[in-house]
């Protein structure tokens, strides 16, 4: 594997008195694709909102690009360059389309960088070109999920932290969220960090995966191998 | 509740009248009636969910109810508190009908308005002749019954006792039996509480009911002690005490009503006595301490402290009353 | 036919001041869904304040902005100091903290400045040619003042970057946080904004309702009715609302009861109102889903 742009050592996390992460070490590969699988409940979310201190108390190391971010806030990890795409989308749903995407934007200074990347994100997904006024509540669900990643590509992240985006699509949806995640990971480098449920389209995608259960890492190694493994295809494949 | 400490506060209540000065008698009567509007309060906001900015107004018209009553025919002062108590109870059922509509927040301003509409109403050209207009009306101070060796003060204390302690044990029911469980039921989530087959409005407004009932109740006996009504004895601001009253207490807690009853009653003095020029100022910052310190109430501190000690731990309705907010939800709707 | 048009228009111009109260209330609860109590009695002070530079031979407009300026830093640190603290507590200790908030204030002005009604300058001369046979130049400058302010609030929260990050915070904290907004700033911004346009309310109603410790609660009373009859979650709404419980108040008073209790037909107007529409004209039916 390449260099880490993001890893984590002895991570505990908890909900108040309920400890739901142990021991976690995972590495996301710099420019790489990373996927988090697991069951329901098997602490995927917590694992995201750990990298980014929301909402829970949590112990251990998180290194990106080799410095510690453990117990920063979550505003200043954005501002190092880590977006996150939460589970629920998140979109402003009070706010129209461009002003969610402005909103992705708020830490930069740049100008004339931000008016390159609307014209990018909507290259991407033309159909939030398409209904740029309208209010995001107003969207369906595949729309939002494409406004919540297009929010997140706002930042010009050099991390991409995404919570089931196959969440609730429908399959020809998601294969084309997918792509679209594909392409961007490849021609600007964006590292991606992948939790999904769906087993199937993150192996897809990523290049190297890590299987969670309750709480604690199973199983790691690259994506091919974790989806060939008889335990792996069995639970999680389906077949 | 201990029955030692039961016992023990009875004990105290008895004993009190007969060592403390007639003014301090009457200042501690006052806090029996208030804990008797206290304790419909917490009936109502802590168990029930269901916020009132105007019970001022029930207990207004609970004291003017005495008061006409005394001035106009020759009931005895005994027999008109259960006349302010029915009234109030109709009228706290009638209200609360069209209230359920509203929730939170409309709620709190269709009972500020009642609240502050009270004052006005009270002051009304058109029934001056039976309210007293602006003056208000003022009757003789009640006398002990012969043969009982206690004076007004002492009397009209006991007097206040002894009503409040059916009014207690009767709250006390209400809220532990099964309606008891309704009504945080209701609270807690409504939906599912009327999808389990509770009549939710029937509920909400018979609550409504009784706690103005219990109000209506206090404030007759709050102008028997006091021997004189006006409508700005009313004002908003007696309502916001009873919210404090609660919230210092402790909401949806029995013991809670009469904590809160002891510091509406005296807090406001103790600050008086600190400083006369802006005593209320003091007042203020008494109470946003206090909340800083304990935002459960003074109950809510205690069932914290006592919870260290008691292995069982004090579950139930006091656990699931404490009405703090919930955590905001990550996901906005997932749509299918 | 006249003293009806006089009585409106008069109407629009209080409803200028309890639009723009209701304005502050449901900025605040927007952010944090709560009630700000205090919001009368922090307008009131502000009015002293502005009382004090003038008494002392300040010039009017350079009082008056020195007093937004003043309110606005107060409205911030009340946020950070005394609210911050106790955020996350249970509902009724809030209220309570309000409450106590409230009752200081009014106590500390009653102590500074005592409890004599003080009369309080307007800015528009009484001889001023945009005076007329339905206003008084007083009127229709505080209708100007307060038309203008609503407009600037709502240009700042429509077309500036901050005023759309307070929008998202207030709407979505978790998210606003994602993008890397600091919500806890932003809620003291609502604050210090809220306080601004608290203290120009005050100012505005003082030539009219007079300077006293009490002026401000009625004047919250109906905010907060406004606020709802608009609906609390649409700002604009409730400014709408404020404009027509003024008119409300005035006709009221003058063709159904007096002014003895014209606060309590306008009161039960109001509710009678929202048990039709309980979301309030304007607000937005909350489905939830079941």
């Amino acid at each position: 594997m390449m260099a880490a742009i993001l890893e984590t050592h002895d991570l505990d996390a908890s909900y108040g008195p309920t400890r739901v992460l142990t021991k976690l070490a995972l590495a996301v590969e710099e420019r790489g694709i990373t996927a988090l699988l697991g069951a329901n409940g098997a602490g995927k979310t917590t694992t995201l909102r750990a990298l980014c201190n929301m909402m829970v108390r949590l112990s251990g190391e998180v290194r990106f690009a080799g410095e510690r971010i453990e117990g920063k806030a979550t505003e200043d990890i954005v501002r190092l360059g880590i977006a996150h795409v939460p589970d629920g989308r998140g979109t402003f749903t009070g706010l129209t389309v461009e002003e969610n995407l402005r909103l992705g934007a708020y830490v930069r200074r740049d100008k004339r960088g931000v008016a390159q990347d609307f014209a990018r994100v909507f290259g991407y997904f033309p159909r939030l070109a398409e209904r740029r006024r309208q209010q995001a509540g107003t969207l369906s669900g595949g729309e939002q999920q494409m406004l919540a990643i297009a929010r997140a590509l706002m930042l010009r992240p050099r991390l991409l932290l995404l919570d089931e985006p196959s969440f609730g699509l429908a399959p020809i949806l998601v294969g084309e969220i997918f792509a679209i995640l594909g392409t961007i990971n490849r021609e600007e480098g964006v590292s991606m960090l992948l939790v999904e449920q769906n087993a199937k389209v993150a192996l897809d995608l990523a290049s190297h995966a890590y299987l969670l259960e309750t709480g604690r890492i199973v199983m790691q190694g690259p994506a091919d191998a974790i989806g060939r493994d008889e335990s792996v295809r069995r639970a999680y494949l389906g077949y | 509740m201990n029955a030692l400490w039961l016992a023990a506060l009875g004990l105290v209540l008895v004993v009190l009248p007969f060592v403390l000065s007639s003014y301090h008698v009457f200042q501690l009567t006052q806090v029996v009636v208030y804990a008797i509007v206290l304790l419909g309060l917490n009936i109502l906001t802590g168990y029930n969910g269901q916020v009132s900015l105007g019970h001022g107004a029930f207990f207004a018209i609970g004291a003017y109810t005495t008061a006409i009553l005394l001035d106009k025919t020759g009931i005895p002062y005994w027999a008109t508190v259960p006349v302010g108590g029915a009234i109030c109870l109709v009228a706290g059922f009638l209200f609360g009908l069209p209230a359920l509509r509203l929730e939170g927040l409309y709620l709190a301003l269709a009972t500020f308005a009642l609240a502050v509409a009270t004052p006005q109403i009270l002051k009304y050209r058109h029934i001056e002749q039976w309210t007293g207009g602006v003056q208000g009306i003022t009757f003789a101070k009640p006398d002990p019954p012969p043969h009982i060796p206690l004076d007004s003060d002492q009397w009209l204390y006991f007097f206040c006792l002894v009503i409040a302690v059916p009014v207690y044990v009767v709250g006390w029911n209400l809220l532990r039996a099964r309606t008891g469980r309704a009504l945080v039921a209701i609270r807690d989530h409504p939906l599912a509480a009327s999808a389990m087959g509770i009549d939710t409005a029937f509920y909400k407004s018979a609550t409504f009911g009784i706690s103005a009932m219990f109000t209506g109740i206090a404030g007759s006996l709050g102008a028997i002690v006091t021997q004189f009504v006006a409508p700005d004895s009313f004002p908003i601001f007696l309502s916001l005490s009873f919210l404090v009253g609660i919230a210092v207490g402790g909401i949806a807690s029995i013991p809670g009503a009469v904590f809160g009853a002891v510091f509406i009653e005296f807090v406001p003095n103790v600050a008086d006595a600190i400083s006369d020029a802006a005593p209320w100022a003091i007042y203020g910052l008494v109470l946003i301490v206090f909340m800083y310190v304990m935002p459960e109430g003074l109950a809510g501190l205690l069932r914290t402290l006592t919870r260290r000690f008691d292995a069982r731990g004090e579950r139930g309705l006091a656990g699931a009353a404490s009405g703090r907010k919930r955590e905001p939800r990550t996901s906005d709707a997932r749509s299918p | 036919m006249d003293t009806f048009l006089q009585q409106v228009l008069s109407g629009l111009a209080t409803g200028g001041i309890y639009a723009s109260v209701a304005l502050a209330l449901v900025m605040i609860y927007q952010a944090t869904h709560h009630v700000n109590f205090a919001q009368g009695e922090l307008a009131m002070f502000s009015t002293y304040i502005a009382w004090t530079f003038i008494d002392s031979g300040m010039p009017y407009w350079l009082a008056f902005v020195l007093t937004l300026a003043i309110s606005f830093v107060a409205g911030v640190l009340i946020e950070r100091i005394i609210i911050r603290p106790i955020e996350n507590a249970p509902v009724m200790a809030i209220v309570t903290v309000f409450v106590g908030l409230l009752v200081i204030l009014n106590s500390i002005a009653g102590w500074i400045y005592g409890y004599t009604i003080k009369s309080f300058p307007s800015p528009f001369p009484s001889d001023a040619w945009y005076g007329g046979r339905y206003m008084s130049p007083h009127e229709v400058g505080m209708i100007t003042v307060t038309l203008v302010m609503l407009l600037l609030v709502f240009l700042f929260f429509r077309f500036t970057p901050l005023g759309l990050a307070m929008r998202a915070a207030a709407q979505n904290p978790l998210s606003s946080r994602l993008v890397g907004i600091r919500v806890g700033w932003m809620l003291a911004l609502g604050w210090g904004l809220a306080g601004t346009i608290g203290s120009v309310a005050g100012m505005m109603a003082a030539p009219i309702i007079y300077l006293d410790p009490n002026m401000m609660s009625g004047v919250l009373l109906y905010g907060f009715a406004a606020a709802l009859l608009g609906g609390i979650t649409n700002p604009w709404g409730a400014a709408l609302g404020g404009f027509i419980v003024g008119v409300l108040e005035n006709l009221a008073g003058a063709y159904v009861v007096g002014t003895e209790i014209k606060l309590t037909v306008a009161l039960v107007i109001i509710v009678g109102v929202l048990l039709i529409r309980p979301s309030g004209l304007f607000g937005r039916t909350l489905v939830t889903r079941v």
